[in-house]
């Protein structure tokens, strides 16, 4: 299991890792879904506690033997009144939340006001391609298994699937939805309070769905658009004479793969490394993200998520203590 | 005499290795798990202790000979966990920042693997 991430701002109450329940909820696309839960489990359990008690009411009421045949129906004395109240009350509270469930529905269906930023989430055996656009395509930038938005504004997001169907779910903010190969689902989230809220891949999708986290970190407007701006920078030129080594090792070994913008590695098969070091985890929400975990991670990424796409790279300790220096400046 | 053997029955393994090593073995399992120690090596019951890349840590306080190259006490394995890179310069085994403290913690710890 991770150690819970340092976070300060998540929630009170919240780990942002587990447990991962839906029933505290942050944002107005999960609030009143919350709410219709709870009040249907209510009233579904009235409807068994009513039901049960009058069940053990005419069964446990003990009829003495000459009142059998009482028990046959007579008509015309009002019985059937009883019949008329109890299909009503049924009636009304079928209705009640029938209507109840088709309002909750309308109003999580679209945010309130204009959406302050759209965000493409693709989702890949077994990780979350994220990329932003906007407006502009030229300040477009992508990361990985980390969605940054700001606290208290609705967000777009369009879901679509690189490989087979994953569905996008972040329980404390907003409900399932798939993403789907050739297809775009279009979900919104929004959360109230700053915080860390984990996500799950929750359609299963092949032997690492179980190690297909994301985050979603909610972070002041200022702090959001600080975040950003500092994402669509290239990487940062090394200085150092083993940083410049392990950009060459990075450029040849790993470059097919993992676009560092700034650099000829321009693979898009795993998550853009940019601002690697930016992120808290690696592998989806498998490992922290430490110099230790990097170390067994590059080398032999089989033996921690097996089936992952990256393969065993086995690179000489001396090329893997650059790529270190060189992968701590991506920051 | 009698005494000392119930003092020894009491002893458990935990606090010896905290007497040979002055680190506090629960601390150091803590740390294994936030620098991520399993994404190199085997080590029992940690569940993200699975990695192939260096030595597996099991029975690692009988073993004779840290990194081929220091004889294996608790000061050495401290300073092999503080420093991979200045005992075996390219090695693969990274700096991770450890205190001084913080890597006699995780020596206790790993001196408890059976």
């Amino acid at each position: 299991m991770l150690q819970p991430l340092h976070n300060g701002g998540a929630p009170t109450g919240m780990s942002p890792d587990w447990p991962m329940g839906f029933l505290h909820t942050y944002g107005p696309r999960a609030d009143p879904v919350t709410g219709l839960a709870w009040g249907l489990s209510i009233i579904s359990i009235a409807v068994v506690v009513i039901v049960t008690v009058l069940v053990l009411t005419g069964v446990l009421r003990r009829a003495g033997r000459g009142e059998v045949a009482a028990l046959r129906p007579v008509r015309g004395e009002g019985g059937m009144q009883w019949i008329y109240i109890g299909l009503a009350l049924t009636l009304v509270a079928l209705l009640g939340s029938l209507v109840w469930t088709v309002t909750v529905l309308a109003e999580v269906d679209s945010p309130a006001s204009k959406p302050a930023l759209t965000i493409q989430v693709t989702g890949h055996q077994w990780w979350w391609e994220a990329t932003y656009s906007g407006d502009d395509p030229s300040r477009a930038f992508t990361t990985a298994n980390e969605i940054h938005i700001p606290v208290g504004q609705p967000v777009m997001v369009k879901l679509t699937g690189a490989d087979v169907i994953h569905s996008f779910w972040i329980p404390t903010l907003t409900g399932k939805t798939d993403a789907i190969p050739g297809r775009t689902n279009v979900a919104w989230l929004q959360a109230d309070q700053p915080g860390v809220y984990r996500g799950q891949c929750t359609e299963y999708c092949g032997q690492q769905h179980a190690h297909m986290a994301m985050y979603v970190i909610a972070d002041p407007p200022a702090a959001f658009q600080a975040w950003a701006a500092q994402q669509r920078q290239p990487a940062a030129q090394p200085a150092a004479p083993q940083q410049v080594m392990g950009e060459q090792v990075f450029v040849q070994q790993c470059g097919a793969c993992h676009t560092v913008r700034g650099t000829p590695a321009g693979g898009v098969v795993g998550p853009d490394l940019t601002h690697l070091m930016s992120r808290r985890t690696i592998g989806a929400g498998l490992l922290p993200n430490t110099v230790g975990a990097l170390s067994g991670w590059i080398e032999n990424p089989q033996a921690m998520k097996p089936g992952v796409l990256m393969p065993p790279t086995k690179v000489a300790p001396v090329q893997l203590a650059a790529l270190r220096a060189y992968l701590e400046t991506l920051r | 005499m009698a005494l000392a053997a119930v003092a020894l029955a009491g002893c458990n393994e935990r606090a010896k290795t905290e007497v040979h090593t002055g680190g506090d073995p629960g601390r150091g399992s803590l740390l294994v798990d936030e620098e991520a120690c399993g994404s190199c090596h085997v080590i029992p019951d940690k569940a993200q202790g699975n990695g192939l890349v260096g030595p597996p840590l099991a029975g690692i306080a009988r073993r004779a000979v840290i990194a081929g190259l220091l004889p294996n006490t608790p000061d050495n394995m401290t300073r092999w966990l503080q420093s991979p890179q200045s005992v075996v310069p390219g090695n693969a085994m990274p700096n991770m920042g450890l205190t001084q403290q913080q890597a006699r913690d995780i020596t206790a710890y790993l001196y408890t693997l059976d």
